[in-house]
Protein backbone atom coordinates (compact mmCIF):
# COMPACT_ATOMS: atom_id res chain seq x y z
CA UNK A 1 0.00 0.00 0.00
CA UNK A 2 2.42 2.44 -1.23
CA UNK A 3 -0.55 4.38 -2.42
CA UNK A 4 -1.14 5.82 1.06
CA UNK A 5 2.17 7.19 0.44
CA UNK A 6 2.15 8.41 -2.83
CA UNK A 7 -1.61 10.25 -1.63
CA UNK A 8 0.13 12.27 0.68
CA UNK A 9 2.46 13.44 -1.72
CA UNK A 10 -0.39 14.00 -3.87
CA UNK A 11 -2.08 16.22 -1.33
CA UNK A 12 1.53 18.15 -0.57
CA UNK A 13 1.28 19.17 -4.29
CA UNK A 14 -2.51 20.46 -3.81
CA UNK A 15 -1.41 22.45 -0.34
CA UNK A 16 1.33 24.20 -2.26
CA UNK A 17 -0.27 24.58 -5.55
CA UNK A 18 -3.12 26.11 -3.47
CA UNK A 19 -1.67 28.26 -0.72
CA UNK A 20 -1.17 31.01 -2.94
CA UNK A 21 -4.60 31.56 -4.41
CA UNK A 22 -7.84 32.11 -3.31
CA UNK A 23 -9.03 28.73 -2.65
CA UNK A 24 -12.17 27.85 -0.58
CA UNK A 25 -12.19 24.30 -1.07
CA UNK A 26 -10.84 21.58 -3.81
CA UNK A 27 -13.48 19.94 -5.42
CA UNK A 28 -11.47 17.44 -7.31
CA UNK A 29 -7.93 16.38 -8.40
CA UNK A 30 -6.91 15.62 -12.12
CA UNK A 31 -4.39 12.85 -11.79
CA UNK A 32 -2.69 11.31 -15.03
CA UNK A 33 -1.67 7.84 -14.16
CA UNK A 34 -0.27 5.61 -16.70
CA UNK A 35 -0.61 2.30 -16.96
CA UNK A 36 2.96 1.17 -16.51
CA UNK A 37 3.33 3.19 -13.11
CA UNK A 38 3.37 1.13 -9.83
CA UNK A 39 0.17 2.20 -8.85
CA UNK A 40 -3.17 0.37 -8.27
CA UNK A 41 -5.79 2.93 -9.53
CA UNK A 42 -8.32 1.55 -6.68
CA UNK A 43 -5.95 1.49 -3.92
CA UNK A 44 -4.84 4.99 -5.12
CA UNK A 45 -8.68 6.13 -4.77
CA UNK A 46 -9.30 5.04 -1.35
CA UNK A 47 -6.10 6.15 -0.16
CA UNK A 48 -7.07 9.56 -1.34
CA UNK A 49 -10.01 9.95 0.77
CA UNK A 50 -7.72 8.79 3.85
CA UNK A 51 -5.25 11.51 3.04
CA UNK A 52 -7.70 14.43 2.26
CA UNK A 53 -9.28 14.40 5.49
CA UNK A 54 -8.68 17.67 7.25
CA UNK A 55 -6.96 19.06 4.27
CA UNK A 56 -8.15 21.76 1.79
CA UNK A 57 -8.58 18.49 -0.30
CA UNK A 58 -10.58 16.91 2.17
CA UNK A 59 -13.66 15.67 0.27
CA UNK A 60 -12.77 16.28 -3.43
CA UNK A 61 -12.71 13.96 -6.17
CA UNK A 62 -10.29 12.02 -7.47
CA UNK A 63 -10.48 11.95 -10.91
CA UNK A 64 -8.03 9.66 -12.49
CA UNK A 65 -7.27 9.66 -16.62
CA UNK A 66 -5.40 6.44 -17.23
CA UNK A 67 -2.64 6.50 -20.42
CA UNK A 68 -1.46 3.11 -22.00
CA UNK A 69 1.62 2.00 -21.86
CA UNK A 70 4.38 2.94 -24.78
CA UNK A 71 7.01 0.66 -26.13
CA UNK A 72 9.11 0.31 -29.12
CA UNK A 73 10.24 -3.20 -30.58
CA UNK A 74 13.71 -4.02 -31.20
CA UNK A 75 12.21 -6.84 -33.37
CA UNK A 76 9.68 -5.52 -35.68
CA UNK A 77 10.81 -1.71 -35.18
CA UNK A 78 7.35 -0.82 -34.39
CA UNK A 79 6.21 1.29 -31.18
CA UNK A 80 3.41 -0.47 -29.60
CA UNK A 81 1.16 -0.09 -26.94
CA UNK A 82 1.30 -2.77 -23.95
CA UNK A 83 -0.65 -2.63 -21.27
CA UNK A 84 2.06 -3.98 -18.51
CA UNK A 85 5.97 -4.61 -18.95
CA UNK A 86 5.36 -8.51 -19.33
CA UNK A 87 3.08 -7.92 -22.29
CA UNK A 88 4.99 -9.47 -25.56
CA UNK A 89 4.61 -7.03 -28.68
CA UNK A 90 1.62 -7.22 -30.20
CA UNK A 91 2.22 -7.57 -33.82
CA UNK A 92 5.40 -10.15 -33.49
CA UNK A 93 4.68 -11.33 -30.10
CA UNK A 94 9.26 -10.52 -29.32
CA UNK A 95 9.59 -9.94 -25.89
CA UNK A 96 12.40 -7.64 -26.78
CA UNK A 97 10.57 -3.75 -25.92
CA UNK A 98 11.96 -1.08 -24.55
CA UNK A 99 9.23 0.98 -22.77
CA UNK A 100 9.15 4.77 -24.06
CA UNK A 101 6.30 6.03 -22.06
CA UNK A 102 3.39 5.30 -20.04
CA UNK A 103 4.87 5.19 -16.43
CA UNK A 104 3.57 8.92 -15.42
CA UNK A 105 2.11 9.69 -12.16
CA UNK A 106 1.23 13.69 -12.35
CA UNK A 107 -1.29 16.42 -11.09
CA UNK A 108 -2.40 17.76 -14.10
CA UNK A 109 -5.15 20.00 -12.54
CA UNK A 110 -6.44 21.26 -9.14
CA UNK A 111 -10.42 22.31 -9.53
CA UNK A 112 -11.44 24.94 -6.92
CA UNK A 113 -13.96 27.28 -5.94
CA UNK B 1 7.56 14.88 6.99
CA UNK B 2 6.88 11.27 7.24
CA UNK B 3 5.98 10.47 3.67
CA UNK B 4 4.98 6.80 4.79
CA UNK B 5 1.14 5.60 5.87
CA UNK B 6 -0.63 5.58 9.25
CA UNK B 7 2.06 8.66 10.03
CA UNK B 8 0.21 9.50 13.57
CA UNK B 9 3.47 9.87 15.43
CA UNK B 10 4.25 5.63 15.56
CA UNK B 11 5.59 6.53 11.77
CA UNK B 12 8.62 6.23 10.18
CA UNK B 13 11.64 6.70 12.67
CA UNK B 14 15.41 6.36 11.94
CA UNK B 15 17.00 4.40 15.00
CA UNK B 16 19.28 6.85 17.01
CA UNK B 17 21.23 5.09 19.86
CA UNK B 18 18.07 6.85 22.50
CA UNK B 19 15.63 5.70 19.98
CA UNK B 20 14.40 9.15 18.26
CA UNK B 21 11.84 9.70 15.94
CA UNK B 22 11.63 11.90 12.98
CA UNK B 23 9.13 14.28 13.42
CA UNK B 24 5.05 13.17 12.27
CA UNK B 25 3.29 15.09 9.22
CA UNK B 26 1.25 18.02 10.83
CA UNK B 27 -2.25 17.90 8.49
CA UNK B 28 -4.01 20.55 10.68
CA UNK B 29 -4.46 23.67 9.27
CA UNK B 30 -7.51 26.70 9.24
CA UNK B 31 -9.36 28.53 6.70
CA UNK B 32 -12.45 30.19 6.74
CA UNK B 33 -15.20 29.41 4.74
CA UNK B 34 -18.46 32.47 4.59
CA UNK B 35 -21.91 32.13 3.80
CA UNK B 36 -24.27 34.97 4.16
CA UNK B 37 -27.82 34.43 4.55
CA UNK B 38 -30.43 35.67 2.00
CA UNK B 39 -27.76 36.46 -0.46
CA UNK B 40 -28.61 34.64 -3.21
CA UNK B 41 -26.33 31.62 -2.52
CA UNK B 42 -26.00 29.93 -6.13
CA UNK B 43 -22.96 27.84 -5.97
CA UNK B 44 -23.05 24.12 -6.45
CA UNK B 45 -19.81 22.58 -5.00
CA UNK B 46 -19.11 20.12 -2.72
CA UNK B 47 -18.55 21.54 0.75
CA UNK B 48 -15.71 18.82 2.23
CA UNK B 49 -14.39 20.48 4.86
CA UNK B 50 -16.94 19.90 7.64
CA UNK B 51 -14.40 19.63 10.49
CA UNK B 52 -12.98 23.14 9.62
CA UNK B 53 -16.14 24.89 8.67
CA UNK B 54 -16.73 28.44 10.30
CA UNK B 55 -19.70 29.96 8.97
CA UNK B 56 -19.75 33.56 9.30
CA UNK B 57 -16.05 33.73 11.30
CA UNK B 58 -14.23 36.66 11.99
CA UNK B 59 -12.12 36.41 9.00
CA UNK B 60 -14.77 37.27 5.92
CA UNK B 61 -13.83 36.30 2.45
CA UNK B 62 -17.49 36.24 0.75
CA UNK B 63 -17.51 34.38 -2.71
CA UNK B 64 -21.05 33.37 -1.95
CA UNK B 65 -23.13 35.06 -4.24
CA UNK B 66 -22.55 32.45 -7.27
CA UNK B 67 -20.92 32.74 -10.25
CA UNK B 68 -22.91 35.37 -11.82
CA UNK B 69 -22.87 37.69 -8.81
CA UNK B 70 -20.15 39.73 -7.34
CA UNK B 71 -17.21 39.36 -9.62
CA UNK B 72 -13.83 38.91 -8.00
CA UNK B 73 -10.74 40.69 -10.22
CA UNK B 74 -8.61 37.23 -11.69
CA UNK B 75 -10.68 35.07 -9.82
CA UNK B 76 -13.58 32.93 -10.87
CA UNK B 77 -16.21 31.12 -8.59
CA UNK B 78 -15.36 27.53 -9.57
CA UNK B 79 -12.02 27.30 -11.89
CA UNK B 80 -9.32 24.74 -13.08
CA UNK B 81 -5.66 25.36 -11.67
CA UNK B 82 -3.78 23.59 -14.20
CA UNK B 83 -0.31 22.25 -13.39
CA UNK B 84 1.91 19.34 -13.96
CA UNK B 85 3.80 17.94 -11.30
CA UNK B 86 5.04 14.30 -11.05
CA UNK B 87 3.62 12.62 -7.50
CA UNK B 88 6.96 11.23 -6.78
CA UNK B 89 8.89 14.28 -7.79
CA UNK B 90 9.81 15.10 -4.06
CA UNK B 91 10.83 11.91 -3.46
CA UNK B 92 13.20 11.90 -6.61
CA UNK B 93 14.41 15.28 -5.70
CA UNK B 94 15.78 14.16 -1.98
CA UNK B 95 16.81 10.96 -3.97
CA UNK B 96 18.78 13.47 -6.15
CA UNK B 97 20.37 14.91 -3.25
CA UNK B 98 21.18 11.90 -1.82
CA UNK B 99 23.00 10.47 -4.82
CA UNK B 100 25.37 14.09 -5.51
CA UNK B 101 26.13 13.22 -1.49
CA UNK B 102 27.24 9.62 -2.18
CA UNK B 103 29.52 10.81 -5.45
CA UNK B 104 30.64 13.69 -3.55
CA UNK B 105 32.01 11.00 -0.82
CA UNK B 106 33.01 8.53 -3.84
CA UNK B 107 30.60 5.71 -1.54
CA UNK B 108 29.21 3.29 -4.11
CA UNK B 109 25.87 2.03 -2.66
CA UNK B 110 23.26 -0.38 -2.68
CA UNK B 111 19.64 -0.73 -3.05
CA UNK B 112 18.63 -4.71 -2.02
CA UNK B 113 15.41 -5.43 -2.70
CA UNK B 114 13.40 -8.38 -2.49
CA UNK B 115 10.29 -10.46 -0.54
CA UNK B 116 10.59 -11.33 3.04
CA UNK B 117 12.62 -14.24 3.42
CA UNK B 118 14.56 -14.35 0.11
CA UNK B 119 18.38 -14.14 2.30
CA UNK B 120 18.75 -10.52 1.81
CA UNK B 121 20.31 -10.10 5.43
CA UNK B 122 21.97 -13.66 4.97
CA UNK B 123 23.43 -12.11 1.73
CA UNK B 124 24.72 -9.47 3.54
CA UNK B 125 25.94 -10.89 6.83
CA UNK B 126 27.78 -13.64 4.75
CA UNK B 127 29.26 -10.73 2.41
CA UNK B 128 30.57 -8.39 5.10
CA UNK B 129 32.40 -11.44 6.33
CA UNK B 130 33.93 -12.08 2.88
CA UNK B 131 34.90 -8.38 2.15
CA UNK B 132 36.67 -8.33 5.59
CA UNK B 133 37.15 -4.63 5.75
CA UNK B 134 34.40 -3.70 7.64
CA UNK B 135 35.86 0.47 8.25
CA UNK B 136 34.74 1.22 4.50
CA UNK B 137 31.40 -0.49 4.73
CA UNK B 138 28.33 0.57 5.92
CA UNK B 139 24.22 -0.97 6.20
CA UNK B 140 21.52 0.99 6.60
CA UNK B 141 18.63 -1.86 7.53
CA UNK B 142 14.95 -0.90 6.46
CA UNK B 143 12.07 -2.94 8.57
CA UNK B 144 8.72 -2.01 9.47
CA UNK B 145 9.42 -2.93 13.13
CA UNK B 146 12.74 -4.54 15.57
CA UNK B 147 16.12 -3.50 15.21
CA UNK B 148 17.08 -7.31 14.68
CA UNK B 149 18.60 -7.42 11.15
CA UNK B 150 21.36 -4.32 12.16
CA UNK B 151 22.14 -6.28 15.57
CA UNK B 152 22.93 -9.05 12.88
CA UNK B 153 25.34 -7.15 10.87
CA UNK B 154 26.53 -5.21 13.43
CA UNK B 155 28.25 -8.42 15.15
CA UNK B 156 30.63 -8.33 11.82
CA UNK B 157 31.92 -5.05 12.93
CA UNK B 158 30.62 -3.04 10.07
CA UNK B 159 27.99 0.27 11.15
CA UNK B 160 24.44 -0.71 11.31
CA UNK B 161 21.57 1.83 10.83
CA UNK B 162 17.98 0.40 11.52
CA UNK B 163 15.19 2.30 9.63
CA UNK B 164 11.99 1.62 11.20
CA UNK B 165 9.22 2.38 8.79
CA UNK B 166 6.10 1.65 11.18
CA UNK B 167 3.49 0.91 9.10
CA UNK B 168 5.22 1.77 5.85
CA UNK B 169 6.09 -0.77 3.49
CA UNK B 170 8.66 1.05 1.69
CA UNK B 171 12.42 3.20 2.47
CA UNK B 172 11.93 6.07 1.13
CA UNK B 173 14.87 8.68 -0.05
CA UNK B 174 13.77 10.61 2.98
CA UNK B 175 14.70 8.16 5.03
CA UNK B 176 17.43 7.29 3.34
CA UNK B 177 18.73 10.86 3.95
CA UNK B 178 18.38 11.16 7.44
CA UNK B 179 20.39 7.19 8.41
CA UNK B 180 23.20 8.76 6.00
CA UNK B 181 23.20 11.61 8.66
CA UNK B 182 24.46 9.30 11.26
CA UNK B 183 26.95 7.40 9.08
CA UNK B 184 30.47 8.11 8.66
CA UNK B 185 32.08 6.72 5.05
CA UNK B 186 35.44 7.58 3.98
CA UNK B 187 35.92 7.86 0.29
CA UNK B 188 35.95 4.67 -1.58
CA UNK B 189 33.95 3.14 0.95
CA UNK B 190 30.42 1.06 0.53
CA UNK B 191 26.65 1.32 1.23
CA UNK B 192 23.89 -1.33 1.07
CA UNK B 193 20.65 -0.44 2.07
CA UNK B 194 18.69 -3.38 2.41
CA UNK B 195 15.12 -2.54 1.68
CA UNK B 196 11.98 -3.49 3.36
CA UNK B 197 11.12 -6.86 2.66
CA UNK B 198 8.49 -6.46 -0.25
CA UNK B 199 8.25 -7.14 -3.89
CA UNK B 200 6.13 -4.07 -4.86
CA UNK B 201 6.39 -0.96 -3.27
CA UNK B 202 10.55 -0.50 -2.99
CA UNK B 203 10.18 -0.55 -6.81
CA UNK B 204 8.95 3.02 -6.86
CA UNK B 205 11.16 4.97 -4.25
CA UNK B 206 14.37 5.73 -6.17
CA UNK B 207 16.96 6.14 -2.57
CA UNK B 208 20.10 8.00 -4.70
CA UNK B 209 21.09 4.29 -4.52
CA UNK B 210 24.24 3.31 -7.61
CA UNK B 211 22.82 0.15 -8.34
CA UNK B 212 19.50 -2.35 -7.78
CA UNK B 213 19.73 -5.37 -6.79
CA UNK B 214 16.69 -7.77 -6.63
CA UNK B 215 17.50 -10.63 -5.17
CA UNK B 216 15.23 -14.14 -5.84
CA UNK B 217 15.38 -17.22 -3.86
CA UNK B 218 14.59 -20.90 -5.30
CA UNK B 219 12.15 -21.58 -2.64
CA UNK B 220 9.85 -19.13 -4.95
CA UNK B 221 7.89 -19.67 -8.30
CA UNK B 222 10.05 -19.12 -11.62
CA UNK B 223 7.53 -16.65 -12.49
CA UNK B 224 8.21 -13.98 -9.81
CA UNK B 225 9.39 -11.61 -12.67
CA UNK B 226 6.08 -12.02 -14.16
CA UNK B 227 4.16 -11.39 -11.32
CA UNK B 228 6.12 -8.51 -10.09
CA UNK B 229 7.47 -6.73 -13.20
CA UNK B 230 7.91 -3.45 -11.89
CA UNK B 231 10.59 -4.92 -9.30
CA UNK B 232 12.59 -6.74 -11.72
CA UNK B 233 11.81 -3.77 -14.43
CA UNK B 234 14.62 -1.01 -12.75
CA UNK B 235 17.14 -3.45 -11.46
CA UNK B 236 20.12 -3.83 -12.81
CA UNK B 237 21.16 -7.49 -11.21
CA UNK B 238 19.37 -10.60 -9.90
CA UNK B 239 21.03 -12.41 -7.50
CA UNK B 240 19.30 -16.25 -7.33
CA UNK B 241 19.83 -16.96 -4.03
CA UNK B 242 19.41 -20.33 -1.92
CA UNK B 243 20.91 -22.64 -4.74
CA UNK B 244 21.95 -24.75 -3.17
CA UNK B 245 18.74 -26.05 -2.15
CA UNK B 246 18.17 -26.87 -5.98
CA UNK B 247 18.73 -30.68 -5.78
CA UNK B 248 15.76 -30.54 -3.48
CA UNK B 249 13.26 -28.28 -5.66
CA UNK B 250 11.56 -28.28 -9.19
CA UNK B 251 12.81 -24.89 -9.81
CA UNK B 252 14.47 -24.02 -13.29
CA UNK B 253 16.89 -21.19 -12.96
CA UNK B 254 17.04 -20.73 -16.71
CA UNK B 255 13.43 -20.24 -16.58
CA UNK B 256 13.49 -17.69 -13.74
CA UNK B 257 16.01 -15.84 -15.54
CA UNK B 258 13.76 -16.14 -19.06
CA UNK B 259 11.03 -14.43 -17.31
CA UNK B 260 13.33 -11.67 -15.64
CA UNK B 261 14.54 -10.67 -18.86
CA UNK B 262 11.46 -10.76 -20.49
CA UNK B 263 11.01 -7.67 -18.33
CA UNK B 264 14.15 -6.29 -18.42
CA UNK B 265 16.47 -7.78 -21.18
CA UNK B 266 19.88 -6.28 -19.94
CA UNK B 267 19.40 -7.14 -16.62
CA UNK B 268 22.56 -8.77 -15.16
CA UNK B 269 22.01 -12.17 -13.25
CA UNK B 270 24.39 -14.10 -10.67
CA UNK B 271 23.35 -17.36 -8.67
CA UNK B 272 24.75 -17.46 -4.98
CA UNK B 273 24.12 -20.22 -1.90
CA UNK B 274 25.82 -19.19 1.82
CA UNK B 275 25.97 -22.62 2.33
CA UNK B 276 27.98 -24.69 -0.37
CA UNK B 277 28.64 -24.37 -3.87
CA UNK B 278 28.53 -21.85 -5.98
CA UNK B 279 29.03 -19.96 -3.00
CA UNK B 280 29.32 -16.17 -3.03
CA UNK B 281 31.81 -15.93 -5.90
CA UNK B 282 29.94 -14.93 -8.45
CA UNK B 283 27.78 -12.25 -6.75
CA UNK B 284 31.22 -11.41 -5.31
CA UNK B 285 32.97 -11.04 -8.41
CA UNK B 286 30.13 -8.01 -9.55
CA UNK B 287 30.17 -6.07 -6.50
CA UNK B 288 33.60 -5.60 -6.99
CA UNK B 289 33.56 -4.99 -10.69
CA UNK B 290 30.97 -2.53 -10.40
CA UNK B 291 32.46 -0.92 -7.15
CA UNK B 292 36.06 -0.30 -8.63
CA UNK B 293 34.27 1.23 -11.64
CA UNK B 294 32.19 3.42 -10.26
CA UNK B 295 34.64 4.39 -7.47
CA UNK B 296 36.87 5.37 -10.00
CA UNK B 297 34.50 7.52 -12.22
CA UNK B 298 33.89 9.58 -8.83
CA UNK B 299 37.59 9.83 -8.06
CA UNK B 300 38.31 11.00 -11.79
CA UNK B 301 34.94 12.94 -11.30
CA UNK B 302 36.44 14.94 -8.22
CA UNK B 303 39.86 15.21 -9.81
CA UNK B 304 38.14 17.03 -12.65
CA UNK B 305 36.15 19.14 -10.72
Amino acid sequence: MHELALAQSVVRIVEQETAQRQVNAVTAVVLEVGALSCVDPHALDFSFSAATDGTIAAGAKLKIRRTAGAAHCFDCDEDVKVMSRADACPNCGSHKLMVTGGDELNVKAVEVN
Amino acid sequence: MCTVCGCDGEGAKVEKRNGGKVSRQDHGHNHSHSHSPNDGHAHDHVHGHSRHHHHGGGERLDFGSGPAGVSVPGETQARLIEIERGVLDHNAELAAANRVRLNKQGVFSLNLMSSPGSGKTTLLVETLKALGETEYIAVIEGDQQTSNDAARIRETGVQAIQVNTGKGCHLDAEMVGKALDQISLTHGGLLFIENVGNLVCPASFDLGEARRVVLASVTEGEDKPLKYPDMFASADLMVVTKTDLLPHLDFDVDTLVDNARRIRPELDVVTASTRGAPGLGYWLAWLKGKYGAVVSDAAAHMAAE
